[in-house]
C-alpha cells in the first residue's frame, strides 16, 4: 500500500491545490455588473482603458449571472428592485462573491425613505464594501485588490 | 390672453411675467382644458407636466387639501399656462385628461400612486412607480416618514 492511499487526506497536497485555485480564481474574476444608478459611470471609467480593471484579471463583465462569479452591485437598490437582486444572486453558481459598490449599496447612503433598501447586506451577504458617492476609480481598484486577497486566503471549494 | 378667453370659467387667476395661472373647480376642468387645447387662438398642444400638491402641513393654507397642477405649453404661440384644480380629501377625484393629451396617462398614474388622487375615465389607473404590494401613497404628508414596506429582507 502506497503512502497516498494510507493517508487519503494528504494535508500537504490539498493545501497546495487550494493555493493554486485561489491564485487562479482571484485573477479570473468574471463580474456581473448590477448597475442601477449613477455609480455606474464610475464603474465604467474603472473598467475602461484609463484605469483598466483588466490589469487585475477582472476585464470581462458577463451579463448572465450563471457565467459570473463576482456580483458587483453598483447603485441604489430600491425595495421594488430587491427581489430581483436576490434572484440574480441565487442564480449565480458557487464560488461567488459580492461587492457593494458605492455608499447606497453599503448603507443606503443619504437615502432614508420609503423606497430605498438600507444596505444590500440586509438581503444578500457582502464580501467587500466600497464606500463613496461615487467612489473614485482608485478606490474601486483598492476594493478589487482586497477582494482578491480575500479570494486567495479563503477555504476553496473544489 | 387665457383669462380673457376663459372669463367666468375659473375661480381665480394671477400672472408672473406673462405666465398665467388659473385655478378651476373639478367640475369645469374638462371644459376649460378642452378650450385651452382646441381654441385656435390658445392652441395649447403640449401637456408639459401634471403633478399634485398636498397642503396638509401648510398652516396658512385654507381650502381643499389637494391641488392637481397642470402645465401647458403652446408651441405655435410660445405661451405657457398653469392650471390648478382644487381637490377635496373626501372625494379625491379629478376627470382624466388622457382623451385630450395622451401624455396625461402616465402622469396621472404617478399622481394616483404618490398622492392617491383618482382620475375618472383613465383607461388603466394603476401604480406606476411603487410595487403592487405597497399600501398607501407615500407622498401624502400623513404617510409616516419612517414607515417601510420591504418586499424581502428586514424592516429597516
Amino acid at each position: 500500500m502506497s503512502e497516498e492511499t494510507s493517508n487519503p487526506t494528504g494535508g500537504f497536497f490539498t493545501s497546495k491545490i487550494e493555493e493554486m485555485l485561489g491564485w487562479a480564481r482571484k485573477y479570473s474574476i468574471f463580474q456581473y455588473p448590477f448597475v442601477t444608478a449613477c455609480c455606474g459611470m464610475e464603474y465604467m471609467s474603472t473598467a475602461c482603458a484609463h484605469y483598466d480593471m483588466d490589469r487585475f484579471g477582472a476585464g470581462l463583465p458577463r451579463f448572465s449571472p450563471r457565467q459570473s462569479d463576482v456580483l458587483m452591485v453598483v447603485g441604489t437598490i430600491s425595495h421594488k428592485m430587491a427581489p430581483v437582486l436576490k434572484e440574480i444572486y441565487d442564480q449565480m453558481t458557487e464560488p461567488k462573491w459580492v461587492v457593494a459598490f458605492g455608499v447606497c449599496t453599503c448603507t443606503g447612503g443619504f437615502y432614508d425613505n420609503y423606497a430605498t433598501v438600507m444596505g444590500i447586506d440586509t438581503i444578500i451577504p457582502v464580501d467587500v464594501y466600497i464606500p463613496g458617492c461615487p467612489p473614485r476609480p482608485e478606490n474601486v481598484l483598492d476594493g478589487l485588490i482586497k477582494l482578491q486577497e480575500k479570494i486567495q486566503k479563503q477555504k476553496q471549494l473544489v | 390672453m387665457v383669462t380673457e378667453k376663459l372669463a367666468g370659467k375659473f375661480l381665480s387667476s394671477h400672472d408672473f411675467r406673462g405666465d398665467e395661472t388659473i385655478v378651476v373647480k373639478g367640475e369645469s376642468l374638462l371644459e376649460v382644458m378642452r378650450r385651452l387645447k382646441e381654441d385656435p387662438e390658445l392652441d395649447f398642444n403640449v401637456l408639459m407636466d401634471l403633478t399634485a400638491v398636498d397642503y396638509l402641513a401648510f398652516k396658512e393654507h385654507s381650502g381643499p387639501r389637494f391641488e392637481v397642477v397642470y402645465h401647458l405649453y403652446s408651441t405655435p404661440k410660445n405661451q405657457r399656462v398653469r392650471v390648478k384644480v382644487l381637490v377635496e380629501e373626501k372625494c379625491a377625484e379629478v376627470p382624466s385628461l388622457t382623451g385630450l393629451w395622451p401624455a396625461a396617462n402616465w402622469y396621472e398614474r404617478e399622481v394616483w400612486d404618490m398622492f392617491g388622487i383618482r382620475f375618472t375615465g383613465h383607461p388603466d389607473l394603476k401604480r406606476i412607480l411603487m410595487y403592487d404590494e405597497f399600501v398607501g401613497h407615500p407622498l401624502r404628508k400623513d404617510y409616516p416618514v419612517n414607515k417601510r414596506q420591504p418586499l424581502i429582507g428586514p424592516k429597516n
